[in-house]
């Protein structure tokens, strides 16, 4: 089989089209202007868009804490169950997982918006209207929504690895909860965490249907300008692409503070 | 295994709520007969008999079923191809190329849309080249592509490596043992990889969104394009029909995993009786 590693050579050649080319053209478009010339004046201009980079960057990181906080027990709780009932509780985790992110969201849109059934709800109560859609909470809640499923799934995997006899010994040993979590099973979950975290905070980051759908123009993120350059209004994939390199750095950034490179099946 | 707490129990139940809720909400207002998406005014199947009749959805549904078709199959043979070479590599180029494979994975969907955007953009200013299924299915096989990689390089890497040698002293030759013997070993990896590549397709928006072109749409565009839209009940009937596909696939899936499960502990239990 010595000739068949000649049979990649399609796919070196579709790396280089298809991948290679395309990323290099990002950079090529970040770095000059509309005639062509090289310039920094598209990275010089991003720093009118701070508090937008900035508000990516907190949203995504605050949706990405709950979702861990919310993950956490919820994937330890599925992998102390036995092994038949845990597959099914992690199908209906992923169930919602494979149903178009626009649909999940807009079930949000309808649920939070001010003649929506929430609303609906609290007026049945003589509560509200509240102001439920059109602001942070929203997009954040829906990045939650959302994400919740990529940091529960990776948490799982580890945590069913944890022997219940590992458990046990802990607890015959004298450990009390709080020292079972903080000592024995949150040092276990640690490849799980950060895979999650860095499932959760990509997507949040870099999102522009989440924002657009639930922050009602008030709360654009780093993707809605991104989208805007490139397909929207204000046409300038010079700009454009200045963003989307500045993005790509906070994710490269993001993933190796927690690692995220080099393992070779590290997807799925 | 423990039996779960009453509190464990509860906390289950509030994150499963959390998570189904939303999509019966919307499940149940697409049997609605107002366009209301809070009051409850009748029962109506008018948003479905609406939604098959709605030609541009339907249009896109057959254009998301072409695309994920076409990108499937090629993404199949090239990342099968790609999976061989690599597994025959020499570690230094088999790193390197698995970090390519890598990227497309990990990078945000919109960086890797507005790249292929600026590709393409390229290209039509230099030829003849348009947007449309084309740029679409090439854009869908890039990110197709590492995910039948990951699933049929396992198989490999498990496959005994002394059956093609044994193939070849029975008198195959290398095409002979490459089709008889290594294909039908790693065959489950390849349909695997095949069917993840399909989902990933059918489910894709991002990359779509930004590759389409002006003339033609997938499911997901026009769904983005309904929502803007705000108020359109079939959304709700169509979120309605994917949501019991794939919860009959998924649950179906695993029932006769686990009915598969069972049967061999009860074989396994039966074989030590004996």
């Amino acid at each position: 089989m010595k000739a068949s590693k000649f049979l990649a050579v399609p796919y070196i050649a579709w790396v280089l089209i298809f991948t290679i080319i395309p990323l290099s053209l990002v950079v090529f478009f970040a770095l000059t202007d509309s005639d062509g010339n090289f310039t920094l004046d598209n990275l010089f201009q991003m720093s009118d868009y701070m508090s937008v980079l900035f508000r990516s960057i907190v949203f995504a990181i605050i949706a990405t804490v709950i979702c861990l906080v919310i993950a956490f027990p919820a994937a330890y709780i599925i992998s102390r169950v036995s092994s038949m009932n845990q597959s099914s509780l992690i199908i209906l985790i992923m169930v919602p997982m494979w149903i178009s992110f626009l649909l999940r969201t807009y079930a949000w849109m309808t649920l939070l918006e001010p003649n929506g059934l929430i609303n609906k709800m609290f007026s049945l109560v003589g509560l509200g209207p509240f102001d439920l859609i059109n602001n942070a909470g929203a997009v954040i809640l829906g990045m939650v929504y959302n994400y919740l499923p990529f940091m529960i799934l990776p948490l799982h995997s580890v945590m069913t690895k944890i022997e219940p006899h590992t458990v046990e010994a802990a607890q015959d040993l004298g450990c009390n909860k709080i020292n079972l979590v903080r000592k024995v099973i949150l040092p276990l979950s640690m490849p799980g965490i950060s895979t999650g975290i860095v499932a959760v905070f990509v997507p949040s980051v870099s999102t522009f249907v989440i924002s657009r759908m639930l922050g009602g123009g008030t709360n654009d993120l780093i993707g809605d300008f991104i989208e805007s350059q490139f397909l929207g209004n204000s046409y300038n994939p010079h700009l454009g692409s200045a963003m989307a390199l500045v993005l790509m750095v906070i994710v490269l950034f993001m993933m190796s503070l927690f690692n995220q490179f080099g393992s070779e099946e590290g997807a799925v | 295994m423990t039996k779960m707490r009453f509190s464990s129990k509860l906390y289950l139940y509030a994150v499963y709520a959390f998570l189904y809720i939303p999509i019966f909400v919307l499940i149940v207002f697409s049997f609605n007969q107002s366009k209301s998406r809070a009051n409850w005014t009748g029962f109506t199947f008018d948003w479905y008999i609406k939604l098959f009749q709605n030609e541009t959805i339907m249009t896109s549904l057959m254009n998301t079923i072409i695309v994920a078709v076409a990108a499937s199959v090629f993404s199949t043979i090239l990342g099968t191809m790609a999976a061989i070479g690599i597994y025959n590599m020499r570690k230094t180029s088999r790193t390197i190329l698995m970090n390519l494979t890598y990227i497309p994975v990990i990078s945000p969907e919109i960086i890797m849309g507005v790249s292929l955007m600026l590709l393409f953009r390229y290209l039509v200013d230099r030829s003849g080249f348009e947007f449309g299924f084309v740029s679409l299915i090439l854009a869908h096989i890039s990110f197709d592509v590492p995910y039948v990689i990951y699933n049929v390089l396992p198989k490999l890497r498990t496959m005994n490596p002394n059956l093609v040698e044994a193939a070849m002293d029975l008198g195959c030759d290398s095409k002979m043992a490459f089709f008889k013997v290594v294909v039908p070993e790693i065959m489950p990896g390849i349909f695997s990889g095949f069917l993840m590549a399909m989902t990933y397709s059918i489910d894709d928006f991002i990359v779509s969104y930004f590759t389409a072109g002006e003339n033609i749409e997938t499911l997901s565009i026009t769904i983005d394009s309904m929502t803007r839209r705000k108020v359109s009940p079939e959304i709700n009937a169509l979120s309605a029909i994917i949501f019991v596909v794939i919860a009959i696939v998924l649950i179906g899936k695993n029932f006769l995993q686990n009915r598969k499960l069972r049967h061999d502990r009860a074989l396994a239990r039966a074989a030590v009786h004996h």
